[in-house]
């Protein structure tokens, strides 16, 4: 039992498995998705809640990614509270109808179960796959381990229903190293998550109200502007509702969960940045260091949009050297999605840290200890020099 | 049956001031469509010419709810709000009957929208999906489609000093459809308006998907005149270039016979698409070939519908003779 008084159970669950059992007992009207490794089995588990009749929802078993976010649309029209997932080239297959969901105000989620986009072709981690989509107008999230990865859909659920935001919201956790990882997962009872994510009450009369309602018209020049305006503004309203979303899901898990983490960063020289299941190995890394007597510490960015500028700018101001990990090639930026969002964030702190961008494991490449620790050992010295001999380097690339 | 009477004292639920132009003949089969559809209705419609010209926001032409998503999906997206429609069905939360009706063009519909269109046929979901066939990417200036008929000239397989138009015959979409096995599929054109509400009535009273195929011209792609629209629909069934015909369970049922089948210059001559296929010598082999594709297609439709013997019978026929 959790000190909430809130009556848990700890079972051992792979990431996807515990996806599927938020989606469970979300328990949402509709389903559309269409299978793809490493998504598989979190889709089949589900079917089987289907097929075994534990859920009430309808699955729409499509004949392609695109048609399984283009029925989550239609459904999500219809008044429906939609869920889907997927992975990688399915991801990108979905990319056009993303920006549609999020430009129709549709609270749709979706787990996103990080590979590598073709080509060449690869079914390992990276996060090529949803760091594409960061400006479809998406709130993402990325989790660390299948707790996270259970825990972050049902908040996002609730963030994104908020009628000041309005926005769908995906959920990463990375393929295989989360995905198909066994881990202790603490899982709410059903009545707790149905209360916590409630009945969905949609913002406005949808298709089914039988009144003359017209979704998706042509928008030009003398409108389409403003529009866009009020998509951004939704973004505006959603660190407050996930916040909201948060401090009301600590109160029934006794997990909290800000924009970000720190560890051991405060009077840390070096912080190292890290999405998903790198963070873990981070923080056993932190560790190893600090027992060398080395000032390291660590920043795991949870939410990745909307960006939490102003909190990522306190957690990293006081660093002499920012390393960020990036596991995904931003080709031909200057650095990785990471590096240029940190970099922008700490530009206007007084003294602001020197950053270094690492891309790593692009495929599913192996990111050990080892690896963290050269990246740390360049990052103390950029901080004892205040010497960038090299602003991105690669981690573990022959 | 609905009459013409009781037509005429339906709300228009497609209603003027779109900006489609006139002599449109997506327009008018749109507005054909849901004269017929009794009832509450969702429609969804693909990008095109329907699409654009009846919602430049802030108007709307749609006194129903209705939804644009893009252009490939519209058939995956009316199939997700039927899904959440049987939802709310049993979870007592809706009690009316809705109709979903899905307008695609042959764009949308015969080629970049296909799979989608595939897919939610084979899902079964109840709804009828309209075909406005006017044979080319119309809203962006007549580019050549997979319905583009053989010979046709548009501005991606134009007519030039080497290339006489198209040289692809159109895909029998029809017939691709029909192979899904669905309750109800149909060929249907907007000057037998009888015949097409009637099929509207069937498709939506069939218990699963529906698909009608309708001859819908464009006379900026067509090159006629703006008010000969029903007039070359006509034409079209006259020389079996578009048979009307309905495929109910699997049955397949003629449901016009010309009293005389024409030939089909009467076709070809009366659009401007075609006019190189007759100036300065012409290409008398490309429209010999055009007829017996046509002769062809009609007598395997006779077939099906049982209005001819299989062939070999024909020919076993012959040989006792």
């Amino acid at each position: 039992m959790a000190k909430t008084g809130v009556k848990t159970v700890k079972v051992p669950l792979a990431g996807n498995d515990a996806a599927a059992h938020a989606m469970k007992q979300v328990n949402p009207d509709v389903v559309a998705a269409y299978p793809i490794t490493p998504q598989t089995e979190l889709m089949q588990a589900f079917a089987q809640f289907v097929a075994d009749g534990e859920v009430d929802t309808e699955l729409i078993t499509t004949e392609s990614e695109h048609s399984a976010m283009s029925a989550c649309v239609g459904a999500a029209a219809a008044g429906a509270r939609t869920m889907t997932a997927t992975s990688a080239n399915g991801f990108a297959l979905m990319w056009e109808v993303l920006y549609i969901a999020a430009s129709l105000r549709l609270p749709i989620t979706m787990a996103v179960v990080n590979r590598a986009l073709s080509g060449p072709i690869n079914i390992h981690c990276d996060h090529s796959d949803s760091m594409g989509a960061r400006d479809a107008g998406w709130m993402q999230m990325y989790a660390e381990n299948p707790q996270e990865a259970y825990d972050l859909w049902l908040i996002a659920i609730k963030a994104a229903e908020n009628h000041d935001v309005l926005l769908p919201a995906m959920v990463m956790y990375d393929g295989f190293i989360i995905s198909h990882t066994m881990e202790v997962v603490e899982i709410l009872p059903d009545e707790a998550v149905k209360e916590y994510v409630g009945p969905y009450k949609p913002a406005y009369a949808m298709l089914l109200d039988e009144k003359p309602f017209t979704v998706g018209p042509l928008d030009f020049h003398d409108y389409y502007f403003e529009h866009k305006r009020q998509e951004i503004e939704g973004t505006e309203h959603a660190p407050a509702a996930l916040a909201e979303a948060a401090a009301e899901y600590a109160k029934i898990s006794g997990r909290h969960y800000g924009p970000l983490e720190s560890y051991r960063a405060d009077d840390a020289d070096v912080v190292m940045v890290a999405l998903g299941s790198t963070a873990g190995t981070a923080r056993y890394v932190v560790d190893v260091l600090r027992e060398q007597g080395k000032a390291a510490g660590l920043m795991k960015l949870r939410t990745f949009r909307p960006f939490p500028n102003a909190e990522v700018a306190g957690a990293l101001g006081n660093a002499k050297c920012v390393v960020v990990c990036d596991r995904v090639a931003s080709f031909g930026a200057f650095g990785s999605p990471t590096f240029m969002e940190v970099r922008s964030a700490l530009y206007e702190v007084p003294e602001r840290p020197l950053v270094i961008n690492y891309v790593y494991g692009l495929g599913g490449r192996d990111t050990g200890p080892d690896l963290l620790e050269q990246a740390f050992a360049e990052g103390f010295r950029v901080a004892e020099t205040g010497e960038i001999k090299q602003h991105v380097g690669y981690l573990g690339v022959r | 049956m609905t009459t013409l009477k009781q037509l005429s004292h339906r709300e228009e639920r497609f209603t003027g001031g779109h900006r489609l132009c006139a002599g449109c003949g997506a327009a008018i089969v749109a507005r054909q469509v849901l004269l017929a559809a009794d009832g509450p209705v969702v429609v969804g419609t693909a990008t095109g010419c329907l699409e654009v010209a009846t919602t430049l926001y802030p108007y709307t032409s749609w006194k129903v709810p209705w939804i644009h998503n893009a252009f490939e999906n519209v058939a995956a997206t009316i199939s997700g709000v039927e899904t959440a429609y049987r939802v709310f069905k049993e979870k007592g939360k809706i009690d009316k009957e809705f109709h979903f009706i899905a307008f695609g063009g042959d764009g949308g519909t015969y080629d970049i929208g296909l799979q989608a269109l595939s897919g939610a046929l084979e899902r079964g979901h109840k709804m009828l999906y309209i075909c406005y066939d006017n044979q080319a990417y119309m809203n962006t200036g007549i580019q050549r489609s997979g319905a583009t008929p053989k010979g046709a000239s548009t501005t991606t397989a134009p007519a030039g000093k080497v290339i006489p138009g198209k040289l692809q015959r159109r895909k029998d979409l029809t017939a691709i459809v029909a192979a899904h096995h669905i309750p109800y599929v149909a060929q249907a054109a907007p000057h037998n308006f009888m015949d097409l509400t009637r099929k509207v009535e069937k498709a939506l009273a069939a218990d699963g998907p529906s698909f009608i195929n309708v001859l819908a011209p464009c006379h900026r792609g067509w090159r006629h005149a703006p008010e000969d629209t029903l007039k070359v629909t006509r034409i079209a069934t006259n020389t079996s270039f578009w048979p009307l015909y309905e495929i109910i369970d699997g049955e397949w049922k003629l449901n016009y016979k010309p009293r005389k089948k024409l030939p089909i210059e009467e076709w070809l001559k009366f659009q401007g698409r075609y006019d190189h296929l007759f100036k300065d010598g012409g290409h008398p082999e490309l429209v010999a070939e055009i007829q017996a594709d046509i002769d062809r297609d009609w007598e395997d439709l006779l077939i099906r519908c049982g209005e001819l013997p299989p062939r070999e019978r024909r020919d076993e026929e012959e040989k006792k003779k």
